[in-house]
C-alpha cells in the first residue's frame, strides 16, 4: 500500500548501487557456505498474530537479554569470595568495616565504577521484571487454554523457566553477602535442615561445612552465571523452536479458523515491532534503574548472624515461600523417638512443591478430564471456559494469599493491627480464599456467557424508545453484526462424560473417576448460540 | 470452533479431520454440532490515513527518523554525562552520574523502540495476511520412514536380539554416572555435622561480652528492663567468627526476679532475674532481636514467632515449636557475668538429629 504512495523511483529498475551489490554480494558469500537462504524462506515471512496478551512472553524474553547484558558487565568488577577484608573504598559509613570481599566488591561497583550502579539497578529491576512478565505469560497461557494439545509440552518447559528463573533470582540476590542476602540464606539454611533424614547433610554439603561458611557466595555465583543460565539459555532455545513448530495461537477473530494463523509476517512488520519493544523494554528498565534505588546493601551492612532490622522483605517472587512459612500454626513439630521431624518447615516445602507440581502438569489433567485429543489454535476466552478459568482463580488466590502473608507484619504495623490478628486472618484466607474465588469466578463466567449470548441473540440495547400505535413503549434493541456476532458464539461446547462400559465390557474406576470429573468440569455450561438460534423469528424484536 | 470440525464449513476445514480416522474415540466430550454460526470470514480491510495520503505518509517518515535522531542525541548525552559527572564517593556525586547516565541510555534505546514500532505501524504493509497450519504429526510416510530407521538401526546392530548386550550397555549406562555422585562428598568436610550443630562457644567460666565490642558486662551493667546482644569473650578472635557467632548469639536481659517462672532444675541458671536466651530462632534461625520490655516478650522478625521470656521462651504465638534454649549463667569473683556451661541443647533451627 504504502509503496504506492512513494514518488521516487523504485531503484530496482535502475543499475544496482554500490551497497546492494554489496549486499547481494555478502548475501550469495554467506549462502554458498551455509544454506541459509532456505532458513530464510521458511521463516522469514513466517506469520505472527496480533494480540496485546501475545506480549508478555517477549517483555520476559527481553527482559532477560537485558540481565545477560548488565550481568556480564558486572562479572567484570564482582568477586565471588567469602574472604574477609577490611572495606576501603569511598563509601565512608563502612570504611574500616570487615566484610566479605563479594560485598566489598558489590560496594565498590556501586561507588567507584562510573556506571557501576547504573549496571546494578538495571540488572536488579530487569531481574524482578523477568520473573514478574514470564508469571502473567504464563497466566496468560493458562486462562486461555493455549496449553493445550499441542502445547502441553511446551507449557512444561516454561513453567521450568519459571522455575529456572527463581532459582537465578534468588542464587544473585545472595551474591552480594550483605545483611539481607545473608538472613535469607540463614533461612534456606533452616528450610534444608528441616528436612527430614538428609536435611542435615544437605545443609553441609551446600555451606560447605557449617553456616555461613565461606563457600557458598562462590558456588551460588557458579550456579548464578553459568549452570543455571545454559540451562535456561537451552531450555529458551526450545521454547521458541517449539513456537515455531506450533505456530502461535490466535483469537476468533473472523475469519481465523483453528487451521489458520492470521497476522503480521515476521519481515518486516513483526521484526519490526517486535526489535523495537525490545529496545522499549530495555529503556524502561534503564530509565527505571536510573530514578528508582533497589537493593542499597550499604544501608544494610555486612552480614552477621546476630542482627537483623524488621520488616525486612524478600524480592516478590520469594515472597509466597516466605509467607507459606509464617502461616504455619504453633507447635507442628514431632519427635519420632530420637529423631525430630520439624513439619513447621517441612509441611509448608511439601505443600509449595505440590502447588507448582500441579501447575506443572495442569495441562495433562485437564486433556485427561476432557478426553480432548484435538488440536486447539484458538485461545479461548477464559468465560467460555468457566471452570478452567475458576480453578485458575483459586490458584491465583492461594498464591497472592500465601504472597500477602510475606508482609504480614507490614500489615499489621502500617495498619496499626495486631500481628496475631492479621496472621489468623491470612490463615483463614489460605483456606477460604481459593473456594470464594473458585465459586465466585466460575458464577461471573457463566454470567458473561449468558450476557454474550443475550447480545448475540438480541442484540444491544440502542437507547432509542419508540412508541407503538397501542400506546405500548419499547426499546428498540441494535442487532450486531456477523463480524461483531462471531467472537460472541464462537467457543467450544463440552458436555459431560457418560460412563460407559470399555471393550471388555467392564466400567474401570479410572473411568468412574473421569466421568466424575467431567461432569465437575462441564456441568454447568452455557451452549454456544446456533444457527436456528439466531434465524428462529422472535429474535430481534422487543 | 466446533463448526470446524463438522466438515459442512469450506472456508474452516480441520487439522482433525485430515486424519479422520485416529480420531474417532478421541473427541471426547465436545459437541461438534454442525447447527454452529459460520465464520463470517476477514473483515474488510481498513486503510490507513497514511495509506491514502502521500503527505501524511511523508509526515510519518519524518515523524520516525525524528525517533531515530532523538536516539543518537541520547547515546551521545550518555556519553556526555558519563565524563562530566564523575564519582568522587559523595552520595550527591553517585545520584548524578547514574542519574544522567541512566536518562541517556534510556532515551537511546526508547527512542529506537518508539521510531520502529511508529514505523511499523503507520507505514508498514497492514495487510494481515493468512498462513494454513497442518497437523504437528509428521505426515504417515514421514512416520513409516521414521519407523523404518529405527527397525534397520536395529536390525543392522542386533540392538533388540542381543540381549546380554543391551542389558548389560543399560547397566554400565546407569552405574556410570554414580562416580560423579561421590566425587560432591568432598562438598564438605569429612566429620559429622551433628556434633558440630550440638556445641557452641559458651563453656563453664567463658565471660559474657558485648555485641560487637566483645567488652565484658558486669552484673551490676545489666539494670532492671535492660537487654544487650551478647557474644562470648574471645569470639571476635576466634577463626571461625561468623558460625561461631551463628550459634552463639545470646540476648540478655533482667526482670525482677519473682517475674520468672524457673522450672525445677534451673533454679540457678540466673543470677538475680539476669537471664540469658539463644538468640537463634528454633524455627529457621533468625535472630530473634526484637525484645519487647513491657510484656517481656521476644519476636523474630522473620516469621514471627513470639517467645515469653517469663515462662522460659515458651512460643506463644508463631510457626516455632521449642523454646529458646537458655544459657545458664552466674558471676565470676570479680562481678562479671560467665557462663555456667554450654547450652544444655542445640541452639537455633531443628534438625534430624537434633535429639541423639
Amino acid at each position: 500500500m504504502s509503496t504506492s504512495t512513494d514518488e521516487r523511483p523504485a531503484t530496482s529498475e535502475l543499475e544496482p548501487t554500490r551497497g546492494q551489490r554489496f549486499t547481494g554480494w555478502a548475501a550469495n558469500y554467506v549462502d554458498e557456505r551455509t544454506s541459509i537462504s532456505g532458513l530464510v524462506k521458511e521463516l522469514g515471512r513466517k506469520i505472527f498474530p496480533d494480540h496485546w496478551s501475545f506480549m508478555l512472553g517477549e517483555v520476559a524474553l527481553y527482559s532477560f537479554i537485558v540481565i545477560l547484558l548488565s550481568g556480564t558487565f558486572m562479572t567484570f568488577f564482582f568477586q565471588a569470595s567469602m574472604v574477609p577484608v577490611l572495606y576501603d573504598g569511598s563509601y565512608v559509613p563502612l570504611k574500616g568495616i570487615e566484610m566479605s570481599a563479594a560485598m566489598a566488591s558489590t560496594l565498590d561497583l556501586s561507588f567507584d565504577i562510573r556506571g557501576g550502579l547504573l549496571m546494578r539497578q538495571v540488572h536488579h529491576w530487569a531481574a524482578l521484571l523477568f520473573v514478574a512478565s514470564i508469571g502473567l505469560h504464563m497466566l496468560r497461557i493458562f486462562f486461555t487454554g493455549a496449553f493445550r494439545k499441542p502445547r502441553e509440552i511446551n507449557w512444561v518447559i516454561g513453567f521450568l523457566l519459571f522455575i529456572l528463573a527463581m532459582a537465578e533470582g534468588f542464587t544473585g540476590y545472595s551474591l552480594p553477602d550483605d545483611l539481607l542476602s545473608g538472613n535469607g540464606l540463614r533461612i534456606i539454611d533452616g528450610l534444608v535442615k528441616g528436612i527430614p533424614i538428609i536435611g542435615t547433610w544437605i545443609s553441609y554439603l551446600l555451606f560447605g561445612g557449617e553456616f555461613p561458611g565461606e563457600d557458598v557466595v562462590g558456588r551460588f555465583y557458579v550456579l548464578h552465571i553459568l549452570l543455571l543460565p545454559a540451562i535456561l539459555v537451552a531450555a529458551l532455545g526450545v521454547h521458541m523452536l517449539l513456537l515455531v513448530i506450533n505456530k502461535h495461537t490466535q483469537f476468533a477473530v473472523p475469519g481465523r479458523t483453528n487451521d489458520n494463523v492470521v497476522g503480521v509476517p515476521i519481515m518486516p512488520v513483526f521484526a519490526a515491532k517486535a526489535g523495537g519493544f525490545f529496545f522499549i523494554i530495555f529503556g524502561v528498565i534503564v530509565l527505571i534503574a536510573s530514578l528508582f534505588q533497589i537493593n542499597p546493601i550499604w544501608t544494610y551492612g555486612p552480614y552477621d548472624p546476630s542482627p537483623v532490622s524488621a520488616g525486612t522483605q524478600p524480592d516478590w517472587y520469594i515472597g509466597f515461600a516466605d509467607g507459606a512459612l509464617r502461616l504455619v500454626p504453633p507447635g507442628w513439630e514431632l519427635e519420632l523417638g530420637p529423631f525430630t521431624l520439624s513439619l513447621n518447615v517441612f509441611i509448608p516445602v511439601v505443600v509449595l512443591g505440590l502447588f507448582i507440581v500441579v501447575v506443572a502438569i495442569y495441562p495433562f489433567i485437564e486433556a485427561w478430564i476432557t478426553g480432548d485429543k484435538r488440536e486447539h489454535h484458538i485461545a479461548d476466552r477464559p468465560r467460555n471456559a468457566p471452570t478452567r478459568t475458576a480453578i485458575g482463580a483459586a490458584g491465583v488466590s492461594f498464591y497472592a494469599v500465601m504472597w500477602a502473608a510475606a508482609s504480614s507484619d507490614l500489615i499489621a504495623t502500617h495498619f496499626k493491627l495486631s500481628i496475631e490478628n492479621v496472621t489468623h486472618v491470612i490463615q483463614a484466607l489460605l483456606i477460604l480464599g481459593p473456594i470464594i474465588a473458585y465459586i465466585v469466578t466460575k458464577r461471573v463466567c457463566l454470567a458473561l456467557q449468558k450476557k454474550d449470548r443475550e447480545i448475540a441473540l438480541h442484540g444491544y440495547e440502542s437507547g432509542r424508545i419508540v412508541r407503538l400505535p397501542g400506546g405500548e413503549y419499547i426499546e428498540v434493541h441494535e442487532q450486531l453484526d456477523e463480524y461483531e456476532r462471531w467472537k460472541l458464539v464462537s467457543y467450544e461446547d463440552y458436555k459431560p462424560l457418560m460412563l460407559r462400559p470399555n471393550a471388555k465390557g467392564r466400567i474401570t474406576a479410572g473411568e468412574r473417576l473421569r466421568a466424575r470429573a467431567s461432569n465437575w468440569f462441564f456441568e454447568d455450561r452455557i451452549a454456544p448460540v446456533t444457527r436456528t438460534d439466531i434465524e428462529k423469528p422472535g429474535h430481534g424484536e422487543h | 470452533m466446533a463448526n470446524d470440525h463438522d466438515g459442512t464449513n469450506p472456508r474452516a476445514g480441520t487439522t482433525v479431520e485430515k486424519y479422520g480416522e485416529h480420531n474417532q474415540p478421541t473427541a471426547g466430550t465436545a459437541v461438534v454440532s454442525s447447527d454452529s454460526v459460520q465464520n463470517p470470514g476477514f473483515e474488510p480491510f481498513r486503510a490507513r490515513v497514511a495509506d491514502l495520503d502521500p503527505a501524511v505518509a511523508r509526515a510519518q517518515e519524518r515523524r520516525v527518523s525524528a525517533w531515530f535522531v532523538l536516539s543518537i542525541i541520547g547515546s551521545v548525552f550518555a556519553i556526555v554525562a558519563y565524563i562530566i559527572f564523575p564519582i568522587d564517593g559523595t552520595p550527591g556525586s553517585i545520584r548524578n552520574n547514574n542519574f544522567f547516565l541512566g536518562i541517556g541510555i534510556a532515551l537511546a534505546l526508547l527512542a529506537v523502540g518508539f521510531g520502529a514500532v511508529h514505523w511499523s505501524k503507520s507505514l508498514m504493509d497492514g495487510h494481515d495476511l493468512v498462513e494454513q497450519r497442518h497437523g504437528t504429526r509428521g505426515t504417515d510416510a514421514t512416520r513409516e520412514k521414521a519407523i523404518e530407521v529405527f527397525e534397520l538401526g536395529n536390525k543392522e546392530s542386533g540392538f533388540g536380539r542381543r540381549t546380554l548386550i543391551r542389558r548389560t550397555l543399560i547397566g554400565a549406562l546407569v552405574v556410570s554416572p554414580l562416580p560423579a555422585v561421590v566425587l560432591f562428598r568432598d562438598l564438605a568436610p569429612a566429620e559429622n555435622p551433628v556434633p558440630l550443630l550440638k556445641q557452641t562457644m559458651w563453656a563453664k567460666g567463658v565471660r559474657l561480652t558485648r555485641d560487637p565490642s566483645g567488652t565484658p558486662i558486669k552484673a551490676s551493667d545489666v539494670t532492671l528492663g535492660s537487654a544487650f546482644h551478647v557474644i562470648p569473650d574471645g569470639l571476635n578472635e576466634s577463626e571461625h567468627k561468623l558460625e561461631e557467632k551463628a550459634k552463639a548469639a545470646v540476648l540478655l536481659m533482667r526482670l525482677k526476679p519473682q517475674d520468672l517462672h524457673v522450672s525445677a532444675g534451673r533454679e540457678d541458671w540466673n543470677y538475680d532475674g539476669i537471664i540469658a536466651y539463644s538468640k537463634i530462632c528454633t524455627h529457621v534461625g533468625c535472630p530473634v532481636a526484637l525484645y519487647e520490655q513491657q510484656t517481656h516478650h521476644l519476636l523474630c522478625p522473620c516469621h514471627q514467632s513470639q517467645f515469653d521470656i517469663t515462662h522460659e521462651a515458651q512460643v506463644i504465638f508463631g510457626p516455632a515449636k521449642r523454646p529458646l534454649p537458655q544459657l545458664p549463667i552466674t558471676v565470676d569473683s570479680e562481678g562479671y557475668l560467665i557462663a555456667r556451661s554450654d547450652f544444655t541443647e542445640p541452639v537455633g533451627p531443628s534438625f534430624w538429629e537434633r535429639k541423639l
